[in-house]
């Protein structure tokens, strides 16, 4: 099925993108959210921030075809 | 900080007297809001002769603690006709800290239409005529005095704005490259400024230092402990230096929560073009700087300078609140258009938040269309032209929406909402309904724990938890206000309780006071008590403490949702 990948800030670089246009890949039925941070070779020990359709998840979250997922290193601003 | 510098606009004399007993123990916000509940009439006319501008640096501000040198201003805000304290970085609010100033407060008002300046040393000060200033954006006016009084001078000061009294006005601070680039923002405090004949004040701090903490060694610890939390935690040591505080915009348009056009969605398709990494990448081509100290003593650096394409200065940042508020809010995705109008902001002396939402709902009621970038940037030229244009839109977002009768029109007690929408993240908007400030993100910085998983998490799509999670915020930040902290460093110490404690232990060290967790949050209490009986005896009611109507009834996409916290909750908040 394919998911939608968007990385943001530091985590821009284990994208295969270099402007943050979203990565589609195509994974099996039944992945969540850390087989693809498998897949992407992003590193455990860093915190993220897991969206999956605008609703914050974790990285057992199941997805679905079409899912729109987000990944953010710690950030926070003003 | 041992002196009270009184400066008295009726007869234009400055007396320094010694800090009262009734106002010993207090700096930055909690002495300005106490000053202000003290000494101003609740229901003086904000723009009147009764009403004062307090200034006044953090407990902190006389010290090298990391992060210490936040400026508070305090008055009767013209705009929400509440108590107001808006905050600032740069160089002023340490300088004032080592000219031993706990507070500068300006009162009363001068017969005649003529400007003034303040000299502040650390003996006193004196006023002096300043009609050369007259009419000059904060750029000039500030070039002007540094040709006076030197680089190594701080300077603040009101633009066209703050002298036209608009609502919208703030006053300007100096940044370490001495540029009028950091601003005490909200609520109309330069409108105040300005209707004191007040133009600029010169902060003269030769001959200042640091006060001698009474025990050095546990200074030195306590700083220390702060300092680690900030080095370490990957908010404040990576991304905030990294991307600056516009690392926000993907997250909070991810989240849904990204008020676009008028707040009336919750994403925006141009985010790519104003977000934090492409402002990162852009600064970088042009030769401007990323991981930039706003004020001495800042180690978390997350602010930045950003240049035109032929690599010339442009402004400073721009910073996530002024990017959201004159970019998606406006639905414009041009950076530079953008930078522009951050530019003319700093310079006229205006809140970029405040002036984002008033464009925003002018838009809404026809007077550009959304996504004209050169038409934002042709509405905001017409404020120092002083036309009626310009005046009914530099009055702020409920100004506008009252002229050209719209009905979306995101304010609370008449201030304009900030960049996180409600609905979707319903804790921002029990800060905004509840804070004695208006609607205030910082307040009660809820994005924390409902967004960024910063303090733990509380579920921003539901009611539940919110209303305990905004009250603590709130407690907290009134307290860190009065230190004189960036609040930035909530991000650390909302995680590393060391963080935390050093910054007590530091106030212990250097006042020989024996403070505990729990005794900074009763002062946190306190200032709240003070400010909210302020309001109260001004005419503020709990109708006052509600977000407007549309934000229950109209679902913003792509959830759908609306703000589903109760008003009985809300009434809740202020229990303690």
């Amino acid at each position: 099925m394919k998911v939608e990948i968007k990385l943001f800030a530091g985590l821009r670089k284990y994208s295969s993108h270099e402007r943050a246009e979203p990565v589609i890949l195509d994974i099996p039925h039944g992945s969540a959210v850390g087989d693809i941070l498998a897949l992407l070779e992003i590193p455990q020990d860093i915190k993220k921030i897991i969206f999956v359709n605008g609703v914050h998840g974790a990285e057992e979250t199941q997805l679905n075809e079409h899912d729109r997922v987000g990944i953010f290193p710690p950030v926070a601003g003003g | 900080m041992e002196k009270i510098v009184r400066v008295n606009m009726d007869d234009l004399t400055v007396k320094v007297e010694l800090v009262p007993e009734k106002y010993r123990g207090l700096g930055g916000r909690g002495l300005t809001s106490t000053i202000v509940a003290a000494e101003v009439p609740p229901t003086c006319d904000p723009l009147g002769k009764d009403n004062k501008l307090v200034f006044a640096p953090g407990l902190l501000n006389n010290t090298p603690a990391p992060n210490a040198g936040r400026l508070s201003v305090g008055c009767k805000s013209p705009l929400t006709g509440g108590i107001k304290e808006a905050n600032s970085g740069g160089v002023a609010g340490n300088k004032l800290g080592r000219m031993g100033i706990a507070a500068v407060v300006v009162e009363g008002m001068p017969k005649g239409n003529k400007s003034y300046k303040l000299i502040l040393t650390k003996d006193g000060g004196t006023i002096e005529p300043a009609d050369d200033l007259k009419g000059l954006g904060n750029y000039d006016t500030v070039a002007k005095l540094t040709a006076k009084y030197g680089q190594k001078t701080g300077y603040v000061s009101i633009g066209q704005a703050g002298e036209m009294l608009l609502k919208a006005a703030s006053i300007a601070v100096t940044d370490r490259e001495n540029r009028p680039t950091r601003h005490l923002g909200r609520g109309g405090v330069g409108a105040v400024m300005g209707s004191k004949g007040l133009k600029a004040i010169v902060v003269d701090d030769t001959g200042g230092q640091y006060s001698k903490p009474v025990d050095p060694e546990g200074f030195k610890k306590a700083s220390k402990k702060l300092l680690d939390a900030l080095k370490t935690h990957p908010v404040t040591s990576q991304g905030l230096p990294t991307y600056g505080t516009n690392v926000l915009a993907n997250i909070i348009n991810e989240a849904g929560g990204y008020p676009t056009r008028n707040f009336s969605e919750g994403r925006f398709e141009g985010v790519e073009k104003i977000s934090g990494e492409r402002q990162h990448d852009v600064i970088l081509e042009r030769g401007g700087k990323i991981a930039h100290g706003c004020m001495p003593g800042c180690v978390i650096q997350c602010s930045r300078i950003y240049n035109d394409k032929d690599g010339k200065f442009l402004t400073k940042g721009p910073e996530y609140e002024t990017i959201w508020a004159n970019g998606a809010n406006c639905g414009i995705d041009d950076l530079d258009s953008i930078a522009q109008i951050d530019r003319l902001c700093d310079d006229y002396g205006l809140d970029t938040i405040e002036w984002g939402d008033a464009v925003a709902v002018a838009m809404e009621g026809g007077v550009k269309k959304f996504g004209d970038a050169k038409g934002a940037i042709e509405l905001i030229k017409e404020v120092p032209k002083g036309t009626e244009l310009g005046i009914i839109l530099g009055n702020g977002a409920a100004s506008v929406g009252r002229a050209y009768n719209v009905s979306r029109v995101p304010v609370v007690k008449g201030q304009g909402l900030p960049a996180y929408d409600p609905r979707p993240i319903m804790g921002i908007g029990v800060t905004y309904a509840t804070s004695t400030m208006g609607a205030d993100h910082t307040a009660g910085y809820a994005i924390a724990p409902n967004i960024l998983k910063v303090g733990g998490f509380v579920d921003p799509l539901k009611p539940e938890g919110q209303i305990d999670t905004s009250r603590n915020l709130q407690i907290a930040t009134a307290a860190l206000d009065t230190a004189g902290m960036c609040i930035f460093v909530a991000f650390a110490i909302l995680d590393i309780p060391a963080g935390f404690e050093g910054i007590y232990e530091m106030l212990n060290a250097q006042y020989g006071l024996k403070l505990t967790a729990d005794d900074v949050l009763a002062l946190g209490k306190s200032v709240l008590r003070t400010e909210r009986e302020f309001n109260k005896k001004a005419g503020l009611t709990s109708a006052d403490d509600r977000l407007p109507k549309f934000f229950m009834t109209e679902p913003l996409s792509p959830h759908g949702k609306v703000f589903e916290v109760t008003d009985d909750e809300l009434d809740q908040v202020h229990n303690y």
